[in-house]
């Protein structure tokens, strides 16, 4: 067992516990995008931070990847590390203002006002979908390519991959496109985004008939139209 | 080539090889590194080559091939053993009577360099301003050794000291010593590279233990590393099998880039010739310790220099950096422990086997010992490489080495680093260079990158051009890099083009130290060191960019003009030359440069021979 110091309070875990896990346990709210349960931790968001050791030597690392060590310090929510969240969701938001999930997080975050140029990207590169399809799908059909600004996610060349089996589980994790399939539930919808999504993965031929998890699914239908 | 199998066998060879040589026969040392090459030095070997056969002079004078020896501006160069005359910039026709003057013992005063400053000519290469207040104990084996020949390196006292090491049957004695050096890691962060090893030799050695070269240097304008590999690829290859015995590593690999073709040619040479002499591969000198060393050839992405993103490369996977702990010395290559160092890092292993810790450790300063090579570029009178001990000011490196500010301008700031670097302004010169002030100042040491800047360059264009570097170059794993230097990027890119508000300074201070606290990996967390330097620094440029609309230094497109003034003599030069179609004027009367049809490409200022171009 490893006991370590969450905002002040001792708390002891197994050897191997990521910090996220750790605060959980204990009660400590820190909003994640990239992390599910049952996935392999990324650390791409970087909406977890959490500032861990003392003065001069203090840094703020991402909860989701980093293990609990013997002793450490951490903060899950110094004025450090809640400037930092609320900089990264202000430039969530310029980039993909359409996502439920994003809108939730910023509001939760006091955000009123983003302060760069507007986008309006469908995709956030979390990678939530790509392990997915490895982890849980077992069909690595889709992954990460090229880097920086040019990053996007797709199959190899933009052809459809012999293996995916249409099975929607990147969609259904999708952070940013989930909202599409809300329309039983329209009280949920509050932003139209659902309107405006969709997924880039459907805009290529070959996908039409991808599976969903709502059937019939609106964005399709809005599709057709 | 034989295999040499002891310790005896080893130094017999070396003896033979040392006395076989004859200091005083005059020796052609022609440099031709990449920077030789691209300037011309394979025309001058082929010539000296024919000239010596033709004129039988063989047995007079030798001839030596080497790498690059740092005063890459002035190549091609020849300098002439044991005399040490130097001549700069040689034309390829005047090589013939550089090859009938050494044979007559005469000097050539017309090729000599001539002193920038005083204007005279000096005769021998330690006595340039360039050379003289350097120390250099990396660069200047680099003339001594031709990097093809392993014999060239052994007679030069190479493997020397990783034979008498791994003899002596103390593993521990190494990491000891490298410890009592005070070396530190030349990759740019500065860890002590001693404590590092340590903890590799602690690992127990489960599947085997990697060592690894980190020889993907990305910087632009920065070339130490190429320098090193290209010139002498042994130093670094006995660094690693000094290393590898010390920590009981058993594979060693050395990622270079793929964008350094010559350096790679010269490595393979060396290693192929280090493994036929028996000192790489299975029982090195009978000794019983067995080290494998593979080259891995990088992409080409900046980021691979990372070490957790290099360790994915060398794996075959994505290059992206992952969350530390757990370290690659714990956790590296396919799950092994795994040591990382820069290739100037292994290049002073011998060195300090050589000489004994602590007269390595007479050099530099307490916190920081030894030599640091550096790329010296930008607007002063000499560029190239230059190792000079930490601590020396950065006064020293410009002004005495560098040679001051070309034409009569002020040079305002030298940015250190590489594009993760920052800029420090005229005023701070007098800081020593070594990690900790460096840090302090808001920049880094970096691998080694400096460049110098005057009254023409802009700050905000210096940011705009790093922060576009990487952000073209972040893998783009975590968002806030990715997405931070892309708005950074914006941001300057609005000010140089004029449509700068006050409320973007303020955006840029606040996102920049956010970018800074929550990357995962160093690129990320030194990305925003361009802004926040020059921001710190040079607050009035970016006021000036943003409420009077001006460019101070007459770089930033949007917010120049170009005017021909009274100087012009009408000569018609700028007028041919105007792909727009913009100047128009008649011959032997001032032209003029409609700003409407004017693209703003500068051609007009870069052809007119009479400084009438100006910029406002």
């Amino acid at each position: 067992m490893i006991t370590l110091h969450i905002n002040g309070l001792p708390v002891s875990v197994e050897q191997g516990t990521t910090l996220l896990e750790a605060a959980q346990f204990m009660g400590f709210p820190i909003p994640t995008l990239c992390h599910k349960e049952g996935l392999s931790p990324y650390g791409a968001c970087r909406l977890c931070l959490v500032e861990i050791g003392e003065g001069p030597r203090a840094r703020l690392v991402s909860s989701c990847t980093y293990p609990a060590e013997e002793g450490l310090q951490v903060r899950t929510a110094s004025s450090r590390v809640i400037q930092a969240r609320r900089i990264i969701l202000e430039l969530l938001l310029a980039s993909c203002p359409q996502s439920k999930t994003i809108q939730d997080l910023a509001s939760a975050h006091g955000i009123q006002q983003q302060r760069f140029k507007q986008e309006y990207e469908n995709c956030i590169l979390c990678g939530l979908c790509v392990r997915m399809c490895e982890e849980q799908m077992m069909a690595k059909a889709i992954g990460f390519r090229s880097r920086g600004e040019k990053r996007s996610i797709g199959t190899p060349f933009d052809i459809q991959s012999e293996d995916c089996r249409r099975c929607g589980a990147c969609l259904y994790i999708c952070p940013a496109c989930e909202l599409r399939c809300t329309y039983t539930e329209p009280e949920r919808a509050i932003c139209g985004g659902c309107a405006n999504l969709r997924p880039p993965c459907l805009e290529k031929e070959g996908f039409e008939d991808m599976m969903c998890y709502m059937d019939p699914c609106v964005a399709c239908e809005i599709k057709k139209d | 080539m034989e295999k040499v199998k002891s310790l005896d066998e080893f130094l017999s060879l070396h003896d033979r090889l040392v006395v076989g040589k004859d200091p005083d026969i005059p020796t052609l040392i022609i440099p031709a590194g990449t920077c030789g090459q691209a300037s011309g030095a394979n025309d001058l070997i082929r010539i000296t080559k024919k000239e010596l056969l033709n004129k039988k002079l063989t047995e007079k004078i030798r001839l030596r091939i080497t790498g690059c020896h740092g005063f890459c501006e002035m190549e091609p160069s020849v300098l002439i053993e044991p005399w040490g005359v130097y001549y700069p910039k040689v034309d390829s026709k005047k090589m013939v009577d550089i090859v009938d003057s050494v044979a007559k013992g005469e000097v050539l005063k017309d090729l000599l360099f001539i002193d920038p400053i005083t204007g005279n000519p000096i005769e021998k290469q330690s006595d340039i301003s360039f050379f003289k207040k350097q120390v250099r104990t990396l660069l200047s084996r680099n003339e001594k050794v031709d990097p093809i020949r392993i014999y060239h390196y052994i007679e030069n006292n190479g493997y020397v000291a990783m034979a008498k090491m791994l003899s002596s049957g103390h593993p521990s004695q190494v990491i000891e010593e490298i410890k009592a050096s005070g070396l530190r890691g030349r990759g740019g962060a500065g860890f002590p590279t001693g404590l590092k090893w340590e903890r590799l030799a602690n690992q127990t050695n489960g599947n085997g233990k990697f060592i690894v070269c980190n020889a993907d240097e990305g910087d632009p304008g920065a070339y130490m590393d190429r320098s090193l590999l290209e010139g002498n690829p042994h130093s670094i290859i006995e660094g690693m099998i000094i290393g590898a015995y010390g920590t009981g590593a058993t594979k060693g690999i050395i990622y270079v880039r793929n964008e350094y073709p010559l350096a790679i040619k010269h490595l393979l040479i060396a290693l192929r010739q280090a493994n036929q002499l028996g000192l790489l591969g299975e029982n090195i000198l009978g000794t019983g310790f067995s080290l494998d060393i593979k080259m891995v050839r990088g992409a080409g992405a900046f980021v691979c220099g990372e070490e957790t993103a290099l360790i994915k490369s060398i794996e075959g996977r994505m290059g992206e950096p992952r969350q530390r702990p757990p370290f690659p010395v714990e956790k590296g290559i396919n799950g092994q422990p795994t040591l990382i160092n820069n290739v100037e890092t292994w290049a002073n292993i011998p060195i300090i086997m050589g000489l004994g810790a602590q007269e390595f450790a007479k050099v530099g300063t307490e916190q920081s010992t030894g030599t640091k090579i550096f790329s010296l570029v930008g607007r002063i009178k000499n560029t190239g490489l230059v190792e000079v001990p930490m601590g020396i000011s950065i006064e020293e490196i410009v002004n005495k080495i560098g040679g001051g500010p070309i034409h009569q301008t002020r040079i305002k700031a030298v940015q250190t680093g590489g594009p993760s670097g920052g800029c420090i302004p005229a005023e701070m010169f007098h800081l020593p260079v070594d990690y900790e002030s460096l840090t302090r100042a808001g920049s880094i040491m970096g691998s080694g990158g400096m460049i110098v800047m005057d009254e023409h360059t802009c700050m905000v264009d210096l940011a705009k051009y790093f922060t576009r570097f990487l952000k073209e170059e972040s893998c783009g794993k975590c968002f806030i890099c990715r997405k931070g230097t892309q708005r950074m990027y914006e941001i300057l890119d609005d000010i140089s083009a004029g449509r700068g508000t006050l409320e973007h300074l303020g955006l840029l201070q606040e996102l920049g130290p956010v970018v800074k606290d929550a990357s995962l990996c160093g690129l990320g967390q030194t990305s925003p060191n361009p802004v926040l330097s020059t921001l710190r620094y040079f607050r009035e440029e970016y006021l000036e960019h943003i409420e009077k609309k001006r460019c101070p230094a007459g770089v930033c497109k949007g917010l120049i003009t170009y005017l021909i003034n009274e100087n012009c003599t009408g000569c018609g030069l700028c007028l041919k030359s105007c792909s727009a179609g913009a100047i128009r004027g008649e011959k032997k009367e001032r032209h003029v440069i409609d700003p409407k049809e004017c693209i703003k490409c500068g051609v007009c200022q870069s052809v007119c021979k009479f400084n009438a171009v100006e910029t406002r």
